[in-house]
């Protein structure tokens, strides 16, 4: 028997036993001794060292019940789209018109009446990341979850875009999932959005979800993610587990949108020779929001690649974090790695804590990092004002570039503008200083 | 029109310009011409606003308004211009989007209606055209990987574009071949006009063969210490800056 050291871990252990009712009882009795036997993290935790989830998650919230109700939901994008709100996947809420041959969506309850183990694995996937404390929790309490499977060889045009809504007009909890299975050969462009319906953006909601995407040999996934909208209150874990399988390419890029707590953590296995793994984003915080953004790249394969580049633009009392560790392990020989954080501070109340690290145990790769933080330069600043625009528009106009500099890269042009304008929108909202 | 009364400048506990005075009217062109050291870019930094000049005496006029206790950007809009000595590279900024940026931003400042895209291109091509500046330079982000003498060019390009009253033009002459001192001065000349002043700093009477000032003035030990026509940048040429700095080792 496990004895339960305070309030959170009863709550925990109660919604657990209720959840366990909803199926996968032996995988979820595995998330959950694993969250059991680690706890919530607290600053004592290296890869947490930074977000004391511990201290956030003191009073857990009650799981969201979701509802039926009707929404008309705001499009940003022509995709099929799986909505989940509060905890809940809504196909009625969803696109899933005109699905191409190949491509399969299902909900908790069908994957689990399926009981397709290659389904279940990719669901609960074993590698990096599947002992953090948070992906643990969410692996036991996951409510409901969203399963797409492409077969191999299919090039899906459209993209499949993954939204988690919360809608509640309480604090709630929210645990959900979300797997991308992609055949070999296979290419798919994803998109991640998470939110918050626009009447409910105080509440301080608790959500956990988990994208698991999980790419066969030689395909080909675009993922963009965008998390925005969180009330001050809140706490969000956003984590991406990624496997790689042998020449498998991933391109990932993430807009975090500050609000609350808010921890997006990623895990990479690269699993196959010559997979190639590429994680850029930009992270915007103000007020007293605390945006981490926390990466471990697991090279397990010769002549592997990956690229990772973040911006962070912090202004007033806003703390942000970047934390990336690549692990070159001794048979990943021919690696090429390299991380760069960059952030840069509007304020003097603002806080950076960024901590690139390389763990190398081959002898023939090549890796690097580097993390900068500062403040805008007064040189460029000045020319710019100089020229005649005004102190506000200035810092937009090179903050934008700053930002851009991870969004580069962006094939789609609709994505890439999506993702200026709401940087532009953010930057809009801002006193300069 | 440009008026510098008695303008005393400090940094930190140094006291670079020590109550210059000058003055330059519509349509005329005034070089201004000294050793290094002597505070001439200080007094192009201090017109145009830069921050870390402390200003302790005297004041700066354009049109007859005092402008030191305005931003930047608001000098830009009351007509001011200043051509930068070292114009700085911003990788990330396209060329056009600054332009367009830059342009309107005065505009609305001025409550003149804002330019649209085409009309702006219209505009950047004409000029780029006279100043040869080459369309894959545009393209760029704004001096990121131009030579010296290109970001020269997109200094005086600017210039036409914004229309200034008063033009300031710091060491525009440096690190400059004679085929693009020669292009930079003739996009200068054509933005001579009855309306616009233009103070010309320079340690060389070279850039003065090019354009051609209607005064010469030097300046040593933060201040003028001597005006005149344009026979006084040859004398300079001859005689060296000698007799102005004798006084400041003593």
């Amino acid at each position: 028997m496990i004895k339960l050291a305070n309030e959170a871990d009863a709550i925990y252990e109660a919604q657990y036993q209720t959840m366990r009712k909803a199926g996968a009882e032996q995988r979820r009795d595995r998330a959950y001794k694993s969250f059991v036997e680690r706890g919530l993290p607290n600053r004592r935790v290296e890869s947490w060292h930074y977000t004391d989830l511990k201290t956030a998650l003191a009073k857990p919230a009650p799981l969201a019940a979701g509802d039926e109700r009707a929404l008309a939901l705001d499009r940003t994008h022509d995709s099929i789209r799986l909505v989940t709100l509060d905890g809940k996947f809504r196909p009625d809420l969803s696109d899933l018109s005109g699905l191409p041959d190949g491509l399969r969506v299902q909900s908790l309850h069908e994957a689990l009446a399926d009981d397709n183990p290659e389904i279940t694995a990719a669901l609960w996937p074993e590698n990096a990341g599947a002992e953090d404390a948070a992906v643990a929790l969410n692996g036991a309490l996951m409510q409901d979850c969203v399963v797409v499977s492409v077969s191999s060889g299919v090039k899906v045009t459209r993209p499949i875009e993954f939204v988690t809504l919360v809608g509640a007009s309480v604090p709630e909890a929210i645990f959900t999932r979300a797997a991308l299975i992609v055949g070999a050969g296979a290419s798919v462009k994803a998109i991640e959005t998470a939110g918050v319906l626009p009447r409910e953006t105080s509440i301080a909601t608790q959500i956990n979800h988990l994208l698991a995407l999980r790419l066969e040999n030689a395909s080909e996934v675009d993922v963009l993610s965008h998390i925005a909208g969180f009330g001050g209150g809140s706490v969000g874990v956003f984590s991406l587990m990624a496997y790689l399988a042998s020449h498998a390419r991933l391109n990932a890029h993430q807009l975090i949108e500050g609000g609350g707590l808010l921890r997006r953590q990623v895990f990479a296995a690269l699993d196959g020779e010559h997979a190639h793994a590429a994680f850029n984003g930009v992270t915007l915080a103000r007020g007293r929001q605390h945006a981490d953004t926390t990466l471990f790249v697991d090279h397990r394969q010769p002549h592997g690649t990956s690229h990772e580049k973040f911006r962070t633009i912090l202004d007033e009392q806003a703390v942000g974090v970047f934390q990336g560790k690549i692990l070159v392990r001794p048979c990943a020989q021919k690696t090429d790695g390299v991380m760069q954080s960059k952030a840069i501070l509007l304020s003097d109340g603002a806080t950076m804590n960024n901590k690139p690290e390389l763990e190398i145990f081959a002898d023939d790769v090549k890796c690097g990092h580097g993390a900068a933080c500062g403040r805008l330069d007064g040189d460029q600043l000045f020319y710019l004002m100089a020229r005649g625009l005004p102190r506000g528009e200035a810092q937009s106009l090179l903050l934008e570039a700053f930002a851009n500099e991870s969004l580069v890269d962006i094939a789609d042009e609709r994505s890439h503008n999506f993702l200026t304008a709401r940087i532009g929108a953010w930057l809009a909202e801002r006193t300069p200083s | 029109m440009l008026e510098i009364k008695n303008l005393h400048v400090s940094v930190g506990d140094r006291e670079i310009l020590k109550g210059l005075t000058l003055t330059v009217k519509d349509g005329e062109v005034a070089a201004i011409m000294g050793p290094n050291g002597t505070g001439k870019s200080t007094l192009s930094y201090v017109i145009a606003g830069r921050e870390g000049y402390e200003v302790t005496e005297g004041e700066v006029l354009i049109n007859g308004e005092n402008i030191l206790d305005l931003d930047p950007h608001e000098r830009a809009a009351r007509g001011l211009f200043l051509a930068f000595q070292y114009p700085v590279e911003i990788p990330g900024v396209a060329t056009m989007q600054f332009l367009k940026a830059a342009l309107n931003a005065q505009r609305r400042s001025r409550g003149e209606p804002e330019l649209q895209t085409p009309d702006l291109m219209k505009r950047v091509r004409e000029a780029a055209a006279k100043l040869e500046v080459s369309q894959e330079m545009l393209r760029r982000p704004l001096n990121s990987g131009f030579s010296g003498g290109e970001k020269k060019r997109m200094e005086i390009l600017q210039m036409a574009l914004l229309e200034p009253s008063v033009g300031i033009l710091d060491e525009t002459d440096s690190g400059l071949d004679i085929d693009a001192l020669r292009v930079v001065s003739e996009g200068v000349n054509s933005l001579r006009s009855p309306e616009r002043s233009f103070l010309v700093i320079t340690h060389y009477q070279r850039l003065l063969d090019y354009i051609r000032p209607d005064s010469v003035h030097v300046m040593a030990q933060g201040v003028i210490q001597r005006s005149g026509g344009p026979e006084l940048a040859l004398e300079l040429e001859k005689n060296g800056y000698r007799d102005y700095i004798a006084g400041e080792a003593a």
